[in-house]
């Protein structure tokens, strides 16, 4: 048995982000019959979440205020980790595997001690009782599975890694909500924020979680109509790669790769896309990878389990129009 | 200071060893691409201190094997003034923890001749790529943090940030000493030149044991580790697959494909999770 704490991510309006319920799913299992807690950094209003927690099986949450500190600075979040592990007694902490995240991981981890695997796409116990997570490795071309040597692990979930399930449906939990303010320290607050300016918000699915991700490249020269159109049609998140971005064609956060987001959609449709291995290495842990380029040599073929040798001005419409045709008929 | 690792050349075939780290003989080894533009950033920012009066120097920092020396002697070929080797068997196996320790040792043993402005690091290592150690090496030295610049600023003594992060632009300020980190959007690399190479031939590179930092190896190593990789395996190749050439129906043969293998949705999913 034992408390499994989940960092409850959130948007400014006090949204949960998509997947968090993944994380209270992978905490059920490893809890072992313990229980599972989750933590919200932040004064946003949490009452609208506790339901869908309890149904997924979060007995308690903890509201821990920062007062006027910027709460998104990761050295504040990792402090209130600090915190609720020890409010908590918690020995596994999961967390969605954001840049933010790892950050926070990182500074916990020197703090505490605790173990740490980023980007794990499954999480379990080993017959020790240890926890032990699996990811993929170099460009997603390797599959590695590691143990946490150390009494506080702390694993990082790539989204969709696992599927959330609610707890039996007779038995929703009523999480208590326990709010407590945390003393920041002053160290942790030595960089400031200055300025912020947050993203639009897009009406898609958010990237890095998307079920279909439509990608353009260079090929698609600046217009993506035929991706909008593609993706509206099977509900995808738009993607790119870093030349397009470069070219200012779709914004920054859009960019898959080594630098960019991870994506392991259940479908990758990548379009005037060479397949850079900088780009391979956020896209092949794909279930799917179809790919159109009008180049019978680029890379992205080699990866590729369907991939037509073609314009994507001309195949991607027919897609489109094809899928509308065979889907009313 | 700029920590640099070296690490297998992306674009070879490369492979983990039956104890899951990685195979780094084959002599393709390099410096961590995203490196580069660290030390970019960091001699663009001395260069901007000398023009302005003052000192400064760069020193390039890694910890590894015998070849990793190569990544240092790349950093003085991109313009780094000079270089520390951290070379020591115990070291072998270190995790991010391990390897943090090793170059906050460094960085004290700087700080003794010369008191240290900035530690500049890339984004990630494009070998593990957990990109944890930028803000290890910051907490282990008690420094502020400005992570993923796009862009850097040094002024009046304190460094400022451009940071385009999923949800927003943010620009974020600390007072020195501090820790950045910065993206492949920073800069661009210089190309070394002729001269370039040749006067990293004459530019020191000092070497340096656990014994030399303090640094006590039971912390460090395999046996310091903080996880263990239990089983390593290449992932499967992709079995059935199809290649076409557009003869005006692949579009709709692919739509086909798709549904007949349950692809895409009836519903267009939305994203929400409820
Ligand atoms: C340190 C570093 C980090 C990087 N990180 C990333 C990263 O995170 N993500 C990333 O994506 N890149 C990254 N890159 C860049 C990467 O190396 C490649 O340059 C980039 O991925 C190529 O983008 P592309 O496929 O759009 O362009 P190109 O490689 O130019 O490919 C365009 C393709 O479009 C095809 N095409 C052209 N017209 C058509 C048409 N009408 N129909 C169909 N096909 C057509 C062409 O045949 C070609 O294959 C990084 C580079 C570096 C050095």
């Amino acid at each position: 048995m034992a408390t499994v704490l989940v960092l409850l991510d959130h948007a400014e309006t006090g949204a949960l982000r998509g997947n968090v319920l993944e994380l209270a799913t992978a905490a059920r299992d490893l809890a072992d019959g313990g229980e599972v807690h989750g933590l919200w950094v932040g004064d946003e209003p949490v009452d609208p979440a506790l339901p869908v927690l309890g149904r997924h099986g979060v007995a308690v949450v903890h509201q821990v205020s920062t007062g006027a500190v910027d709460a998104r600075l990761t050295p504040v979040l990792a402090e209130a980790l600090a915190d609720a592990v020890r409010e908590t007694g918690a020995t596994v902490l999961l967390a969605l595997s954001t840049f933010e995240n790892k950050e926070a991981a990182a500074r916990l981890a020197v703090a505490t001690g605790a173990g740490v695997v980023t980007d794990a796409a499954a999480v379990e116990r080993d017959a020790e009782g240890r926890v032990v997570a699996s990811k993929t490795v170099l460009a997603g071309t390797w599959t590695t599975r590691c143990a946490v040597r150390t009494d506080l692990a702390v694993v990082l979930l790539k989204a969709g890694a696992v599927v959330s399930r609610h707890v039996d449906e007779e038995a929703p939990l009523a999480p208590e909500l326990r709010t407590r303010a945390l003393a920041v320290s002053e160290r942790a607050t030595r960089a400031v924020v200055v300025r912020r300016t947050p993203a639009e918000p897009s009406d898609r699915p958010d990237l890095s979680s998307a079920d279909v991700v439509v990608v353009g490249g260079r090929g698609t020269e600046g217009d993506f109509a035929p991706l909008e159109a593609l993706a509206d049609e099977v509900g995808a998140a738009i993607g790119s790669t870093r030349v397009a971005t470069d070219e200012g064609w779709i914004g920054h956060e859009t960019q898959i790769g080594q630098t960019g987001v991870t994506v392991s959609p259940r479908l990758y449709i990548g379009a005037g896309v060479s397949g850079a291995v900088h780009h391979r290495g956020g896209m092949q842990a794909s279930g799917t990878i179809v790919a159109v380029n009008a180049d019978p040599e680029a890379p992205i073929f080699e990866i590729a389990d369907f991939g037509i040798v073609g314009d994507l001005f001309t195949v991607l419409p027919q897609v489109t129009e094809e899928l509308r045709r065979l889907r009313q008929g | 200071m700029v920590c640099v690792k070296h690490v297998p050349d992306i674009q070879s075939e490369r492979s983990l060893g039956p104890d899951g780290r990685l195979v780094r003989d084959g002599g393709d080894g390099t410096i961590n691409e995203l490196d580069e533009n660290a030390v970019e950033a960091a001699v663009v920012l001395a260069e901007q201190a000398r023009g302005a009066g003052e000192e400064a120097e760069v020193v390039v920092v890694t910890v590894g094997p015998d070849d990793a020396e190569d990544a240092v002697r790349r950093g003085l070929q991109l313009g780094a003034d000079a270089a520390v080797h951290v070379l020591d068997d115990a070291i072998a196996g270190s995790d991010v923890f391990g390897t943090a320790a090793v170059l906050a040792a460094v960085l004290r043993r700087l700080g003794e001749q010369a008191p240290v402005d900035l530690v500049v690091t890339g984004m990630a290592g494009l070998d593990g790529l957990t990109s944890l150690l930028p803000a290890a090496l910051a907490a282990t030295l008690d420094l502020p943090q400005l992570t993923l610049a796009a862009e850097v600023t040094l002024a009046d003594g304190a460094v400022t940030v451009r940071r385009d992060l999923d949800h927003a632009v943010e620009e974020l300020t600390a007072p020195l000493p501090a820790l950045v980190s910065v993206t492949d959007r920073a800069n661009q690399p210089r190309y070394p030149n002729f001269q370039g190479i040749m006067a990293a031939r004459k530019k020191p590179v000092e070497s340096l044991t656990l014994a030399d930092l303090g640094v006590d190896p039971s912390t460090v190593g395999a046996a310091g580790a903080r996880t263990e990789v239990l089983e390593a395996a290449p992932r499967p190749p992709r079995t059935d697959r199809v290649l076409v050439t557009d003869d005006g129906q692949a579009g709709a043969r692919l739509a086909a494909w798709l549904l007949e293998r349950d692809l895409v949705r009836t519903t267009p999913a939305t994203g929400e999770v409820l």
